[in-house]
């Protein structure tokens, strides 16, 4: 009884008005709440769309529309022999004695004239290859899957004319066309038609361009890193150093493109489109996030550390040497990772160095014209044609691997070294 | 000779001095092993090292910058070097056939008059490459002899290396100076000799753009030269729908990660945003140019509005947004994480709900670091290239409708340095300019952002 009285002289607690005032503030919350969700799922599923659509488109890039010719090289009148075969002018042997018409004739024989016309001019180049590679072959009957034209291609899409659609499908009904899976279209390189593209070429100019990044910015990175770290005096020197290390890492990238272009290319005038020049410029590029993370690292090592091993009488290069270091090393290595992976992305700045040049050849050195892998992408999108956005996602797919593989083994090396003291 | 031989040739010299000095040190342990040296072996033997590499590679910087002089002059006074013709394009590109071939960079000559100064040239660079060659070992050997000399056991070894350790981390952090101090110059220096050709005034007041780097460079239009069409595209694109998509997204991802979610599936969805913040900007600009923007076209003309275009300004600014989003996301994590949990718990023990918490405590609290962030923000999004090249437009246009093409300081940039150009056209140099005024303006932001920053994070500690 005595309760009831008390809480009746102190009020209701729950009036009308609370009880709606905490239902409209309950209903904000889920909504509030609601909203991050949806953010977050906004987020992913963009995400989800980005790779998805590349992963469709890209799945076609991997193939291409190939026509089988059978060809019948002891009737052809081939004269090679296994051993001049296997040279490396055999190529131009096989030129010397007709090969390009040989493929025309077994293509027009099986096709039928109209379907001969569109076996890509270049087929025979691959049929050449596999003699080089097979010697034996020259006393065989053979069937080759040979690259079909764009147009060809386009028809077995279900695009471009009437005609090539309806040749397409004859040739389809006849088992003579197909879509196969193209393992050149990782060894080849940049070409004017999507049935002979590759990106090899784009690749391996990626490859020699990372390398110089690396060797130039890690050493540099970790030594700005280590003496900044444990041996710089605080004063304006040292400051400044720092400002421009933090500016420099959000400089925005087409600016290291205008450097490389003032600076690089005209001390080295006749190495444009190079990967050295290119893995220059984004060394400059890298350094800094290389010693950011750098720093992050020798921080994270304790001073009871540097301490012991001052005890016992190592001077500050021994201790940063002998202990700092390699206690710093895996945190180092992860940011020098996630640097490399931005650099391995960058198009912006190559685009001004001149390195968005038509590269056919894959790159034979650090001075030879190249291409990279974003800068491939960049260049195809310009094509309209529908082979080159096929062909495009695939590229797309393949530098996102390469991404994925550096970001993962990023977090295998943070995982597998993170140590606690 | 290629400075990488010159290298390789100081390295091998350099771990003979090596072992030498290991050696001798090594030696005079064993003869006496009563006298303790100054310096373990190894200090000895990195001494050595160092006075054969060094001196050895500051030669081979200045080798590689005179050798292909003296080689010059030593071809053009051969007698093969009567038939050039005395100035002009044709000397120079006979005789960088002519180089080419004696380097072994080219198989045959393009000019028959070239072919007679491969032979000249041939002999220059192997006799120069011996000169090169001997000089390299003598220095290496004075070097070596000298330092060698030196190794006693009461010779303190370990200081002087050290001191080499010292002096090459400096020189690597002074890269970092180097680097701003030669995107400055060179920003600096093309700007100027544009601004001598084209009025400042001109250039940052204009509303009219459209270079031709075809017209005659002893007189440009001044008033082709008005970036303000590029600065109103770029401030769009990158700093209004970017934003106006990042933003909120961005905010309400940290939020929900950081108060709400799950630690499970937060696991999941942070590495989410973190491959969508490393995928590379020309996959955003090809997703943009092919998929965002025949959408956004496509839609436009749906409901009725004329004049939409695939290279609107709109499918650049909301593609950028979302490449922003985990960095928006992610910066504002961290302001928030900056603020005392007892903020926090003090709201919500007054029975504030949790989003009240968030909204009156934690985001005036964390508001600097947020706004810091999203200056950080900006200051990417109008620097950035790729997306803007491949889905905005070439053609500067000042309006203010986001389906209409516009264009942006960065995509001029790219436009005006990768078409035929000379280096002497104020359309080229206008580039710089261009890439100057982007500089100064993200350099800007950057460093008002990192001061909020540091100032914020220092107020609760």
């Amino acid at each position: 009884m005595s309760n009831a009285v008390n809480t009746s002289s102190l009020g209701p607690t729950r009036t009308d008005a609370f009880a709606k005032r905490l239902k409209q503030r309950y209903t904000a919350e889920r909504r509030f709440r609601a909203l991050g969700m949806g953010a977050i799922v906004f987020s992913v599923s963009v995400l989800v769309f980005l790779l998805g659509n590349m992963l469709i488109n890209g799945i076609g890039g991997f193939q291409r529309a190939e026509v089988e010719v059978t060809i019948d090289f002891p009737a052809s009148g081939l004269s090679g022999d296994v051993a001049s075969l296997s040279a490396p002018s055999a190529i131009q042997t096989l030129e010397m004695q007709g090969l390009d018409q040989i493929v025309a004739f077994y293509a027009e024989k099986q096709l039928g004239t109209d379907g001969a016309a569109e076996v890509s001019r270049d087929a025979w180049r691959d049929v050449a290859a596999e003699l080089q590679a097979d010697p034996t072959l020259i006393g065989r009957t053979e069937a080759f899957n040979l690259a079909a034209s764009s147009n060809l291609a386009a028809g077995l899409a279900g695009e471009g004319s009437p005609e090539m659609q309806a040749l397409a499908q004859r040739l389809v009904s006849e088992g003579r066309l197909a879509k196969n899976w193209d393992s050149g279209f990782l060894t080849r390189s940049d070409a004017t038609s999507p049935q002979q593209v590759g990106i090899w070429g784009a690749l391996k100019g990626s490859i020699f361009t990372m390398i110089v990044t690396f060797v130039l910015a890690f050493p540099i990175g970790v030594l700005a890193a280590l003496y900044l770290e444990e041996y710089a005096p605080k004063n304006r020197w040292t400051e400044l150093i720092e400002v421009s290390i933090n500016n420099l890492a959000a400089v925005p990238s087409i600016i290291f493109g205008l450097l490389g272009l003032a600076v690089f290319l005209t001390l080295f005038p006749n190495l444009r489109s190079a990967p050295l020049i290119g893995g220059m410029t984004l060394a400059l590029m890298t350094m800094p996030v290389i010693v950011i993370s750098g720093r992050n690292a020798i921080k994270a090592v304790p001073p009871s550390i540097r301490d012991g091993a001052l005890a016992v009488g190592a001077s500050p290069v021994q201790v940063v040497f002998h202990h700092v270091l390699p206690l710093a090393l895996p945190g180092m290595l992860t940011g020098t990772i996630i640097g490399m992976a931005r650099a391995l992305g960058e198009t912006a700045p190559l685009l001004l160095i001149g390195m968005r040049a038509f590269v056919a050849t894959p790159p034979d050195g650090f001075t030879s014209p190249a291409t990279v892998l974003p800068m491939q992408i960049f260049l195809w999108s310009d094509e309209i044609d529908r082979g080159f956005v096929e062909r495009t996602s695939a590229a797309i797919i393949v530098l996102l691997l390469f991404l994925m593989l550096m970001n993962g083994l990023a977090i295998y090396l943070r995982n597998k070294f993170e140590k606690t003291w | 000779m290629s400075p990488i031989t010159l290298f390789l040739i100081a390295v091998g010299l350099g771990l003979i001095g090596w072992l030498a000095g290991r050696a001798k040190a090594w030696s005079f342990q064993k003869e006496n092993p009563d006298v303790r040296p100054a310096a373990r072996p190894v200090y000895y033997a990195w001494y050595v090292a160092v006075w054969v590499i060094v001196p050895v590679l500051a030669f081979a910087v200045a080798w590689s910058l005179i050798a292909p002089q003296l080689i010059m002059q030593s071809v053009l006074a051969s007698p093969a070097a009567e038939v050039l013709p005395s100035f002009g394009f044709e000397r120079e590109a006979w005789i960088a056939e002519a180089r080419a071939v004696a380097t072994g960079n080219a198989v045959g000559v393009f000019n028959e008059e070239a072919a007679a100064l491969v032979e000249p040239f041939r002999e220059a660079i192997g006799r120069y490459n011996l000169i090169g060659i001997a000089i390299t070992i003598l220095i290496a050997f004075a070097g070596g002899a000298w330092s060698f000399l030196r190794v006693k056991p009461d010779f303190r070894a370990r200081t002087k290396v050290e001191r080499t350790v010292m002096t090459v981390l400096l020189l690597a952090s002074l890269v970092a100076i180097l680097t701003t101090f030669g995107i400055v110059a060179s920003l600096v220096f093309e700007t100027v000799r544009f601004f001598g050709m084209v009025s400042p005034i001109d250039f940052l007041f204009g509303t009219f753009w459209a270079p031709d780097p075809m017209s005659n460079p002893a007189n440009p239009d001044g008033s082709r030269y008005g970036a303000i069409p590029l600065f109103w595209g770029t401030i769009l694109i990158g700093a209004i729908i970017a934003m106006i998509v990042a933003i909120p997204l961005g905010l309400m991802s940290a939020v929900y990660l950081t108060q709400y979610a799950d630690p499970r599936l937060r696991a999941w969805i942070k590495p989410a945003l973190e491959i969508l913040a490393g995928v590379p900007t020309v996959v955003y600009g090809y997703f943009a140019a092919l998929t965002i923007a025949p959408a956004i076209r496509d839609a436009a003309v749906a409901v009725g509005i004329s004049g939409a275009s695939t290279e609107s300004a709109l499918a650049a600014g909301v593609v950028m947004g979302v490449m922003i989003i985990p960095f928006v996301s992610s910066m504002a994590d961290d302001a928030m994480a900056a603020v005392p949990g007892a903020m926090r718990d003090g709201s919500l023990a007054m029975g504030a709900t949790q989003s009240e918490t968030i909204k009156r405590v934690l985001f005036p609290a964390a508001l600097p670091g947020i706004v810091a962030g999203i200056m950080l923000a900006v200051s990417r999004a109008i620097g950035e290239t790729m997306i803007v090249v491949m889905a905005a437009s070439p053609a500067a246009n000042l309006t203010a409708n986001p389906l209409e093409p516009m264009s942006t300081v960065t995509v001029q940039i790219v436009k005006l340095l990768t078409g035929e150009q000379t280096t002497e056209h104020p359309a080229t140099l206008s580039a710089f300019a261009l890439g100057f005024v982007l500089f100064v303006v993200t350099l800007v932001l950057n460093i008002i952002a990192l001061r909020v920053v540091k100032r914020f994070r220092e107020a609760y500690e």
